[in-house]
């Protein structure tokens, strides 16, 4: 009794959040895996006019073989691979630029960081003009302006690429979230002890040596989180391809388009198998680094 | 998580060696570098600008990178009346906006209200186990909601919820728990506990000490997630495609996207301006709370 008016108000004030949680994302993976194992591919089978069976894993076998599905899997590591580089290239150049205090520091910072306050449909917008695939008399965008700066060898098909266009579509990416690594690391180097450098500098450290030896090691946190973070975020990589490509090019498919394009041709089974293999591929990511930081957060 | 937490700090380190030589030249190349990249950060935005003033005729690729021709005397604000108010056959901005304000308001709120009450009970209100609880409420912002978007479109339907804004404001205050949750949690951790055990030993009850102690001080927190959640529900695209993609219905995003691919010929001079019109909401909150921003998003990066 004493147990329950102690511990009562504080369980009854998480319930509905401990519920809503449950039911929309435990309860619901069930059910998309549940779906994934049925042959529900058409949307009378969804609503139950007509009837489903149950095929086991036979879904991901089959769209696990399909050139297509290969196809965007490959993408997907693709765009991974140019979008992490690009971020983490330019967010810590752009951080180690900054550390050492330039002028007019919080201007640059907030028009570097402020790509990501936009949304990537209006980013779209522009990038998809930019990115336009015409050279020669007919080029805009980014082609155009090799044109006129002379570069016109660096003209080239951008997303249109057969085989490489999704790479083109991470550079909007990069352009967004480059700003946001720069801020986590200037956080990193800001949140080294001054007294660190110093004792360094009286070592004799020159300041090659200071940020080869003292500085860089300290960040290698912050260079975890942000290749979690930002490969977390490539994985589910959506807005920016619909609104540059067509969701059916097949240039820049990847999982995440697939699932949409299944739904929308209301091919549940199908759409639910990737969401789930989706799900999958993040937890590779995220488990991993969830317990590393959870056994850091206990040693401390 | 504490990285991603980590607040960008304000004061940093003074070189202590700068104006001590006069000129340096490594100073120097710092600072080309630096404005080299924010020229290029910024070339989407001019293009952007300069593209929604011109005139159907003028906005031809030969013409990309120039100003109007008659700038600056001669420009049209023809983009921006129709990307406000809608051209011919295409759905208007200025209204999609709008029901994108009733969207995000209260789902901001009702997402940062919750979020405060549970990181109250994980914290400073313990009961057992409040830690199991906790990373099962985390767990909600990694997942893809791909992989919960199918069953959540039959649930949806059978909770016979009205389309459009209604269901996005309770799928973005249910998908913001974890989020809302973390911050408010890791923020009253680093509060005192003796403000609250001071509250608990006068006799007072839950409710009591969360209104009257907890919520006074849990200002900068909420800044933080109604940021965050203004920001990311305002952004959203994803929830907004699968559950509110009529014209009629759908948020700034789902206009924005018609806009820009146009039955025929895409009309770019509109959809610049309709683009740059979209994204002011986010942009004002951003200038004006940027730095609060920042700690937001050092949190809430991972989210779904």
């Amino acid at each position: 009794m004493r147990k329950l008016r102690r511990y009562g108000p504080p369980l009854a004030l998480i319930a509905p959040s401990v519920f809503l949680i449950g039911v929309f994302v435990y309860g619901l993976i069930i059910a998309s895996f549940q779906t994934s194992m049925t042959d529900a591919h058409t949307s009378a089978q969804f609503t139950g006019v007509q009837e489903t069976h149950f095929v086991g894993l036979q879904n991901y076998i089959d769209i696990l073989k399909t050139d297509n599905f290969q196809h965007s899997l490959r993408n997907l590591l693709l765009y991974t691979v140019v979008f992490l580089s690009g971020t983490m290239f330019f967010g810590f150049l752009w951080a180690f630029l900054l550390d050492k205090r330039a002028r007019a520091e919080g201007f640059i910072r907030s028009v570097y960081l402020f790509p990501m306050a936009v949304s990537s449909i209006a980013a779209g917008v522009v990038w998809k003009w930019l990115l336009n695939a015409n050279t020669g008399a007919r080029a805009s965008g980014l082609n155009r302006l090799f044109q006129l700066i002379g570069l016109d060898f660096l003209q080239n098909k951008w997303w249109s690429n057969y085989n490489w266009g999704i790479a083109a579509i991470a550079i909007p990416a990069i352009w967004q979230m480059s700003g946001y690594v720069m801020a986590l690391f200037l956080a990193g180097f800001r949140g080294i002890p001054n007294e660190l450098r110093e004792a360094a500098r009286v070592d004799g450290a020159n300041e090659w040596q200071l940020y080869r030896h003292v500085i860089f090691p300290q960040l290698s946190p912050v260079a975890l989180s942000a290749i979690i973070i930002i490969g977390h975020m490539s994985l589910k990589g959506f807005d920016l391809i619909v609104a540059i490509a067509k969701p059916a090019s097949y240039e820049t498919r990847v999982p995440a388009i697939d699932m949409y394009q299944f739904q929308t041709e209301g091919n549940y089974a199908n759409a639910s198998t990737v969401g789930i293999i989706l799900l999958l591929v993040v937890l590779v990511l995220i488990v991993p680094y969830l317990v590393h930081t959870a056994r850091a957060e206990k040693n401390r | 998580m504490s990285a991603l937490e980590t607040q960008v700090v304000q004061s940093g380190v003074v070189d202590s060696r700068v104006g001590k030589h006069g000129f340096q030249w490594g100073t120097f190349l710092r600072h080309v570098l630096l404005i080299f990249f924010l020229v290029v950060v910024l070339l989407p935005v001019y293009v952007l600008l300069v593209t929604s003033f011109k005139g159907i005729t003028e906005a031809q690729p030969a013409r990309a990178w120039l100003l109007p021709s008659g700038w600056p005397w001669e420009w049209t604000l023809e983009n921006w009346k129709g990307a406000w108010s809608g051209l011919p056959g295409i759905p208007a901005v200025g209204p999609a906006m709008g029901r994108t304000l009733l969207l995000v308001i209260p789902s901001s709120i009702i997402s940062a209200m919750l979020g405060s009450m549970n990181g109250f009970v994980l914290s400073r209100w313990r009961f057992p186990h409040a830690n199991l609880v906790f990373t099962f409420l985390l767990f909600g912002m990694f997942i893809p909601y791909q992989a919960v978007m199918v069953p959540l479109y039959k649930l949806v339907m059978w909770l016979d919820i009205p389309s459009g804004i209604p269901t996005l404001i309770l799928l973005h205050v249910v998908y913001g728990i974890p989020i809302t949750t973390l911050i408010f949690r890791n923020y009253y951790e680093s509060v005192p506990s003796e403000l609250i055990e001071a509250s608990r030993v006068d006799g007072a009850g839950m409710m009591r000490t969360y209104w009257s102690v907890v919520l006074p001080i849990s200002v900068p927190s909420f800044v933080v997630v109604l940021i965050w959640q203004f920001t990311s529900a305002w952004n959203d695209f994803l929830f907004a495609v699968f559950f509110a993609s009529s014209p009629s219905q759908g948020p700034v995003t789902i206009a924005l996207r018609n806009l820009a691919q146009g039955a025929q010929l895409t009309n770019y001079g509109a959809s610049m301006a309709g683009a740059l019109l979209a994204s002011l909401p986010t942009l004002v909150v951003y200038i004006a709370l940027g730095k609060y921003f920042i700690g937001g998003l050092m949190a809430g990066s991972v989210k779904g």
